[in-house]
């Protein structure tokens, strides 16, 4: 679902970068996945701004879903997963994977927290 | 901690919801429902065989406990659905077919005509369902009880908790065969909606499958996955969740983590139990009545 309140732009590039020229490079965050955390699990930014979430499967294939601002992304084996995210409204917002891991899937969650 | 009761229903999100008359969104047409004939059926879900661990201590009596209270009633239903995660997952192929084969051997205890089996993302995502199908048969499947149509569907055999393009069609074929105005009973294991996809409790093309289900009046979905019950009408359709039968977890987003409600040895069955669906001709009507554990009506 995607909430248009948070006017949130999505890339998503699997393996090398996107290739674009960016006069304002966003700032990336680098994100491990595997069985059964995101690290780091909470990640903060500022409201406004634009960073890229860099997803790094450490082990098999996982999903990276943030419903509340419309990203969600499949995380290879061993791969990785950018996808693009600007909020324009503060607050904590849930992630979770979404592709079944394993015993301990449901407690692989973290937290995108949009500082004022 | 003591929690009472109320605090209980508060974060578990029943809220004093008590559905024991007819439900908003399913009831049997007039006219309509000729064809049907009284009966009900008994819905559990989420056993979780295998599981061990702190949110449940009695992990290896709870299931027993449950045939017997089933066995112990004098009404007996026509048929008992289980809901899906029937096991607990495991990475080991060879335990998980362990699970499968003790849960079997357990359920096959219960003293009622017929038991339907749903597949969990638990027994079947890591293996997309080879192993369900041996012990369980088909991932998905239709029947026709007494002037009611069943179609249990599978959302937990993809990973990804989508139904998929394949399914969906045959989903059509099935509901083709019946008319608008006919009771039909959807089973699935995750919500068909998006309830709370934070914690990935929705499935991934849900919207896809309601908008095939939803011409049709008099439809009502029951599942499980979100170990609690859950009523919510979406359109024209009911959408029930059941309670699971192995450890309770947090209303949706009442808590940081969906982590099981901790485990209370003053109440050692707090959350858990299974439902009775009941099919009233006469009235027109669908019942639904919460039983604990031990068969007690709550």
């Amino acid at each position: 679902m995607r909430n248009l309140a948070f006017g949130v732009a999505l890339a998503l590039a699997v393996g090398a970068g996107t290739g674009a020229a960016e006069i304002s490079p966003p700032r990336v965050i680098k994100i491990t996945a595997k069985k059964f955390e995101y690290s780091p699990a909470e990640v903060h930014l500022k409201r406004g701004e634009r960073v890229v979430l860099e997803l790094v499967s450490l082990d098999r294939k996982h999903g990276f879903k943030l419903p509340e601002l419309g990203v969600r992304a499949d995380v290879p084996a061993g791969g990785t997963a950018r996808v693009e995210v600007t909020a324009e409204k503060a607050g904590r917002f849930p992630f979770a994977c979404d592709i079944f891991c394993g015993d301990g899937h449901e407690d692989m969650t973290g937290m995108l927290v949009v500082d004022p | 901690m003591h929690i009472d009761r109320r605090e209980l229903m508060k974060l578990l999100g029943l809220g004093g919801v008590v559905l024991g008359s007819g439900l908003p969104g399913f009831s049997l047409a007039a006219g309509k429902g000729a064809g049907v004939e009284d009966f009900f059926f008994l819905q559990l879900s989420d056993t979780h065989w295998g599981f061990s661990g702190p949110p449940n201590p009695e992990a290896d009596r709870t299931l027993k406990q449950v045939v017997q209270a089933v066995n112990a009633s004098k009404a007996k239903p026509d048929f008992v659905v289980f809901t899906g995660d029937l096991t607990h997952t495991t990475d080991d192929d060879a335990l998980r077919r362990k699970r499968m084969t003790e849960f079997k051997a357990i359920v096959s205890d219960l003293k009622v005509p017929k038991v339907y089996f749903l597949p969990g993302e638990h027994d079947a995502s890591l293996d997309k369902g080879q192993a369900y199908q041996e012990h369980f048969g088909a991932l998905h499947q239709s029947f026709q009880h007494k002037g009611v149509r069943f179609i249990a569907l599978d959302n937990v055999s993809d990973p990804a908790g989508a139904v998929g393009d394949t399914q969906i069609d045959w989903l059509k074929s099935e509901l083709a065969k019946a008319d608008k105005d006919a009771p039909i009973v959807v089973l699935t294991h995750r919500p068909l909606f998006d309830l709370y996809p934070q914690w990935d409790w929705a499935t991934a093309d849900g919207a896809k499958v309601t908008s095939v289900l939803e011409p049709y009046r008099h439809l009502t979905v029951f599942y499980g996955h979100i170990h609690q019950e859950n009523h919510r009408t979406i359109g024209r359709i009911a959408h029930h969740s059941a309670k699971s039968l192995i450890f309770p977890l947090p209303a949706p987003g009442s808590v940081p983590k969906r982590q099981p409600v901790a485990w209370d040895p003053q109440q050692p069955a707090r959350g858990l139990g299974y439902r009775e669906v009941e099919f009233a001709a006469k009235t027109s009507e669908v019942k639904l009545e919460e039983y604990d554990v031990k068969g007690a009506r709550v």
